[in-house]
């Protein structure tokens, strides 16, 4: 394919245009990143260039302030209990819709993958008023079922996915062995999708932990790490928020060179979110 | 070879979890849309149509509605005009490194959404980066105030969110184009500008079709970026639904404009779905 493409007349400039448009799209979404880690060590706060007398100060304030680790422990409450609540609910849901049929499943289908691209402000919305109605007072515990629910959608995209290359013969002989539904699930069935499941565990931590929008309408007296942000740079900005965010990013990054380098390891199919960008295309919401 | 019970246990409590805290909820927004506040401030269960016809009336709910629009139509532009061929070059060009630039696409996606816009907040306020970068090199004498502040901003910085978004269903449907379909258009005479827009191009819509629904979708709902970057003439819908839940105390008026909200959004995926199915070839 490649000799081929290179190989048609006047193809040459066209694939030189590509690689130049490739590496402007690149620049554009790479500079902001860029610019925050560098400010994040500019002793003059977060504007003016060129950045001078650079140093680990903001690192250091950043070290001290109770409030900012107050606020990630928080985060971490919620990213597990969400991943908790949308891997319990997501995996049973993605062997429903793979090995069962029922009444308004289409539906189910459609509400499950909603939160998915509907966004945050309905879905943040439309659950405070249900926790309103029931007299709930918000909290922590508002927001990980708020997350918890949004993120079923990815537990149960990824898990539907991975069932769907699933060898049933496996599951088949397990049975015809005498292992009983639950045995055969926790020792064919998981295994099989050990992959997926661990891809949507991730990927479910790091929205929960980056998550906003549902979060800022379910939110108590106890400040998730974005809220915190988000508080503060409506107080004015400091540096610190940039330090804060580069230690988050490069946290992010090592989650996903750990995640790569498992996928190599196991075989090479499945991407973070890869499943979800194909499958959360609106089709598969509806079909 | 499943059994009932097998098929009820797998089924239930997430048939049950969802109708509670998803289906439940958007119920109440719709009965929400048509009750009231009483001037104790308290949410009057009875039923009628006036904050419909507020709605209606007022014109500052559909102006703001259409410039919202006009916003998630620009983001969705763009990110299709950095998508697309950003994607069709990885996967026709890229060769080995379509995997290493694959996941340079994705890990923009891993800093929080906050963070960026803030970012891009640092990059374009009067006393920011970009302007005293001009300054310094002796572009313009005084900071360029329309950047920051501004429409401008709100689909610069929702652009450079949601191009990731609008990228990733267009590769996945440049990716699934039989590669020998474009070398029998090749074998056939075609010349790479004809391959591209009668074999590649028609191929990909409903992948286009997605990555414009997300783009389009999820900047018409942001509350955020508007707040953090869009000053007075860049307020969004979902900023008015925010004052109404917040300070303006007015939960029912603000339930009607956000399920007018879902009922623009749902209608869409339903149409971009149509669309896909008409587009798609298998």
């Amino acid at each position: 394919m490649e000799l081929l493409v290179s190989g048609a007349a006047g193809n040459i400039p066209r694939s030189r245009w590509l690689l130049a448009h490739a590496a402007a799209v690149f620049a554009f979404l790479y500079l902001p990143i860029a610019i925050l880690i560098l400010y994040s060590f500019n002793g003059q706060g977060v504007g003016g260039f060129p950045p001078h007398q650079l140093t680990f100060d903001w690192y250091r304030i950043l070290l001290n302030d109770g409030p900012i680790w107050d606020s990630v422990l928080n985060s971490l409450k919620v990213a597990f209990a969400a991943m908790a609540i949308s891997l319990m609910l997501g995996i049973p849901a993605a062997l429903a819709l793979d090995r069962a049929q029922f009444p308004g499943k289409a539906l189910f289908r459609r509400l499950v993958l909603l939160p998915l691209i509907l966004p945050g402000i309905i879905t943040g919305l439309s659950l405070l008023m249900l926790f309103n109605v029931m007299g709930v007072k918000l909290s922590l515990m508002t927001i990980m079922l708020g997350h918890g629910t949004a993120l079923i959608s990815v537990a149960t995209t990824e898990v539907f996915a991975g069932l769907q290359k699933l060898d049933r013969a496996q599951e088949e002989a397990s049975l015809d062995l005498g292992a009983n539904y639950w045995q055969t699930f926790w020792r064919v069935t998981v295994p099989n999708l050990k992959l997926p499941i661990i891809g949507a565990a991730l990927l479910i931590f790091t929205l929960s932990m980056d998550e906003i929008a549902v979060s800022f309408f379910l939110i108590g007296r106890d400040n998730t790490l974005p809220l915190e942000i988000w508080g503060r740079l409506r107080r004015g900005i400091t540096p610190e928020i940039n330090a804060v965010s580069t230690i988050i990013f490069m946290f992010s990054l090592l989650t996903i060179v750990v995640w790569y380098r498992l996928r190599l390891r196991a075989e090479g199919g499945i991407d973070i979110g890869g499943e979800l960008a194909e499958d959360s295309s609106t089709s598969t919401v509806s079909s | 070879m499943f059994s009932r019970a097998y098929k009820t246990v797998v089924t239930v409590p997430p048939l049950l979890w969802v109708t509670v805290f998803l289906l439940v909820p958007y119920l109440l927004m719709f009965c929400y849309s048509f009750w009231s506040v009483s001037p104790e401030q308290a949410i009057v269960h009875s039923w009628n149509l006036a904050n419909y016809h507020e709605l209606f009336q007022k014109t500052v709910y559909w102006q703001t509605l259409l410039r919202s629009m006009w916003i998630a139509v620009r983001v969705m532009l763009f990110s299709l005009l950095l998508g697309y061929p950003l994607a069709y070059f990885l996967s026709f060009y890229a060769g080995k490194r379509k995997d290493l630039l694959y996941q340079m696409v994705i890990i923009p996606l891993w800093v929080s959404y906050l963070v960026r816009a803030y970012a891009w907040k640092t990059i374009l306020g009067s006393d920011g980066v970009l302007n005293t970068l001009l300054q310094y090199v002796h572009l313009t004498r005084h900071p360029l105030d329309f950047l920051l502040y501004s429409p401008f901003a709100v689909v610069l910085t929702l652009t450079h969110i949601y191009t990731p978004f609008a990228f990733l269903p267009i590769y996945a449907a440049l990716e699934h184009i039989p590669r020998n379909l474009v070398e029998a258009s090749h074998d056939l005479g075609a010349s790479p500008a004809q391959t591209f827009w009668k074999v590649i191009f028609p191929l990909s819509i409903p992948g286009v079709v997605a990555g414009a629904t997300f783009a389009f979708v999820l900047s018409l709902g942001d509350f955020l970026a508007p707040l953090l970057l869009g000053g007075p003439s860049g307020i969004m819908i979902s900023n008015i639904v925010v004052s109404l839940f917040g300070a303006a105390y007015n939960w029912p008026l603000g339930a009607a404009i956000s399920l007018g909200m879902l009922v623009i959004v749902v209608s869409l995926l339903f149409l971009s779905e149509r669309l896909e199915k008409k587009w798609s070839f298998s």
